[in-house]
């Protein structure tokens, strides 16, 4: 449990991913989070919202002038470096491999703050995964596609049944040493190049 | 070539990376038995941030950001020395259409000269002033950057202070001219493309260039993280042998269009080769119609351009005292001096046979025209290397420079 709850800024331009931090960090019982897509007028936000902790991703361009903006800050509570003990290197080489960094306003105690970073960066990781998943599935149901397709068209030119015209392209595919659904895409293209009744 | 060197570089989308990227792409690399592997950045931060936790051997970075690596400026930082430097100039100020109708209404022409055109913005900050107006809002990319310094350097040479009668604010590169164009700022000072965008879409004019303001002067530099570079001495060498070769090919006028289509694609800057012409040609489009050719304004090669002169680290750092971002101390002065190493320029070079710079610094401002200089090997010749104000910086003389600085900035006042 959190003794005072710190307040947590995360400034995420992708609203999934933030809404995914968001969601643990209040599992975990931070109460005081709040999420900005957009920098625009952003001074202003910081100065309201007088966060303690600001995670952001490292695809964000705006790093160099929110690092700016932190050196320049006149207010009491100034963030600073990512880490308040620069020793941590295992957790500082953590973040930036998942795409995150963060910035902490000075004096707090690294275990205050280690819990909140943690959390971060293993939701950064998860989501990563998430979106690799989610394109692998997408290329496979687009292979899937053009595979149907190609033995479509070796089934209407060849009169072939389905599974001879699938044997015949992962045969082809074999022997050139090639992906099915290369062979297949190199098919549909061919025969949309020859005969475009082929695309009906 | 038998042994292998696995070096990884990370890069920012401006033109000025063209050195290391053609290096790699272009097969000058390879030739050195390096295998450079090349990665895109999103800001300054993250390629400081990977440089120092290992993820970058070395990078493409902005002249001042080694020495506020070194001297501690920023968080997360590690000790990176300069090995190379990727050219000379390439910047410039581009100015919003009503901020240059203003200059112009004071007297400003299209020339590019900075002290008319220096004049002119002055006289207008002031009836803007007058008016209760709000201060013009310029941009520069990091303040860590030779863009923040030179731009303050033209301001304050022109009596405006940057600190007061102006705002300066932090814009990546890519959003300058969208920033102008949607009036968040009214003026910035950044490398190409993104100058000759902004004149593309009209919504911009160059006011001047840096190759003006500090004629053949320090811009984008190779940092490397200095633990790497010195248990790995092999692969620095030859990793500057290449891009040696690769500088020579970017200054080549025969490759312009080459290069211009390389830099184009979308793993690098993503804009259209035509708006890579300009830096290569030095001819400009200023907006409005006007066009100016402007002489050594970008030099990737020519010129000892690649040498890591001593003297441009040291100018970077009287610049970081003028403007309170780091106190002059024998300390930090000893810090800034051991940064840029013309030592291992030197020693990866010499097997070449190539013209090397005999002395590690010069005096900044003391060529007026091109002069052949003495060399170890063939003949080399430097490019002008004035202030447009006259100033002379002599690097053996550092306390008469910081002491002779207009005020400016923090620990001045």
């Amino acid at each position: 449990m959190v003794r005072t709850s710190l307040a947590v800024l995360v400034i995420d331009e992708n609203r999934i991913r933030a809404s995914i931090i968001e969601a643990g960090l209040r599992e975990a019982g931070h109460e005081r989070v709040t999420v900005i897509h957009d920098v625009t007028g952003i001074a202003r936000r910081i100065a309201e919202i007088e966060p303690d902790v600001i995670v952001i991703d490292l695809e964000n361009p705006n790093r160099d002038m929110l690092e700016n903006m932190f050196q320049l800050s006149r207010a009491v509570k100034r963030p600073i470096a990512m880490f308040v003990d620069r020793s941590d290197r295992a957790s500082i080489e953590a973040a930036v491999d998942a795409g995150v960094s963060a910035y902490v306003v000075d004096g707090l105690r690294q275990e205050r703050v280690k819990p909140i970073l943690d959390m971060a960066v293993s939701r950064f990781n998860a989501f990563s995964r998430m979106a690799r998943e989610l394109e692998e599935a997408r290329s496979e149901l687009e292979n899937r596609k053009v595979i149907d397709r190609a033995k479509g068209i070796l089934m209407k030119s060849r009169g072939l049944s389905e599974e001879a015209a699938y044997t015949l392209l992962r045969k082809t595919a074999m022997n050139q040493n090639r992906k099915i659904s290369d062979i297949a895409q190199s098919l549909v293209t061919a025969a949309g190049l020859l005969g475009p009744s082929e695309d009906e | 070539m038998s042994m292998t060197h696995q070096i990884t570089a990370g890069f920012m989308p401006l033109f000025d990376s063209a050195v290391l990227v053609a290096a790699g792409e272009m097969g000058f690399a390879a030739r050195e038995g390096v295998d450079l592997t090349l990665h895109r950045e999103t800001s300054w931060a993250n390629i400081r941030d990977r440089i120092a936790i290992g993820h970058f051997d070395v990078a493409h970075m902005l002249g001042p950001m080694p020495l506020a690596c070194s001297l501690g400026l920023t968080p997360l930082a590690s000790q990176t020395i300069v090995p190379f430097s990727l050219g000379l100039g390439g910047n410039c100020v581009t100015v919003s259409n009503a901020v240059w109708d203003g200059m112009a209404a004071h007297g400003a022409a299209p020339d590019l000269d900075p002290a008319p055109a220096g004049t002119a913005l002055g006289a207008l900050i002031r009836e803007r002033a007058a008016a209760g107006r709000e201060p013009l809002r310029f941009a520069v990319v990091h303040p860590h950057s030779g863009h923040n310094y030179e731009l303050r350097y033209w301001l304050a040479a022109c009596g405006i202070d940057p600190e007061r009668q102006i705002e300066i604010v932090i814009v990546p590169p890519p959003f300058m001219a969208d920033a102008l164009a949607a009036g968040r700022i009214d003026g910035y000072c950044v490398g190409e493309p993104w100058n000759s965008a902004a004149v593309a879409a009209g919504t911009g004019h160059i006011a001047t260039v840096k190759a003006l303001l500090w004629r053949n002067s320090p811009e984008k530099v190779i940092g490397a993280r200095k633990t790497w570079a010195e248990e790995n001495p092999e692969a620095l060498a030859a990793l500057l042998r290449a891009l040696h070769h690769s500088a020579r090919w970017c200054q080549d006028s025969a490759n312009r269009d080459e290069l211009a289509a390389l830099m184009a694609e979308a793993r690098f800057l993503g804009q259209p080769a035509k708006i890579q012409m300009p830096v290569l040609t030095g001819y400009l489009q200023l907006g409005g119609g006007a066009a100016r050719t402007v002489e050594d304004f970008f030099v990737p090669f020519d010129k000892a351009a690649n040498f890591p002169w001593k003297s441009h680290a040291l100018w970077f750092y009287t610049q970081m005292v003028r403007w309170g971002q780091l106190a002059h101390t024998p300390e930090n002065l000893a810090i800034a001096r051991d940064c840029y190493r013309p030592d291992l320029y030197r020693a990866a070079l010499k097997p070449l046979g190539v013209a090397l710079p005999g002395a590690n610094a010069k005096v900044e401002g003391a060529l007026k025209a091109a002069t052949p200089v003495g060399s170890a090997g063939a003949s080399l010749v430097l490019g002008p290397d004035g202030f447009f104000d006259g100033q002379i910086f002599d690097p053996d003389r550092i306390e008469d420079y910081v002491a002779g600085q207009k005020p400016g900035g923090s620990l001045a006042q």
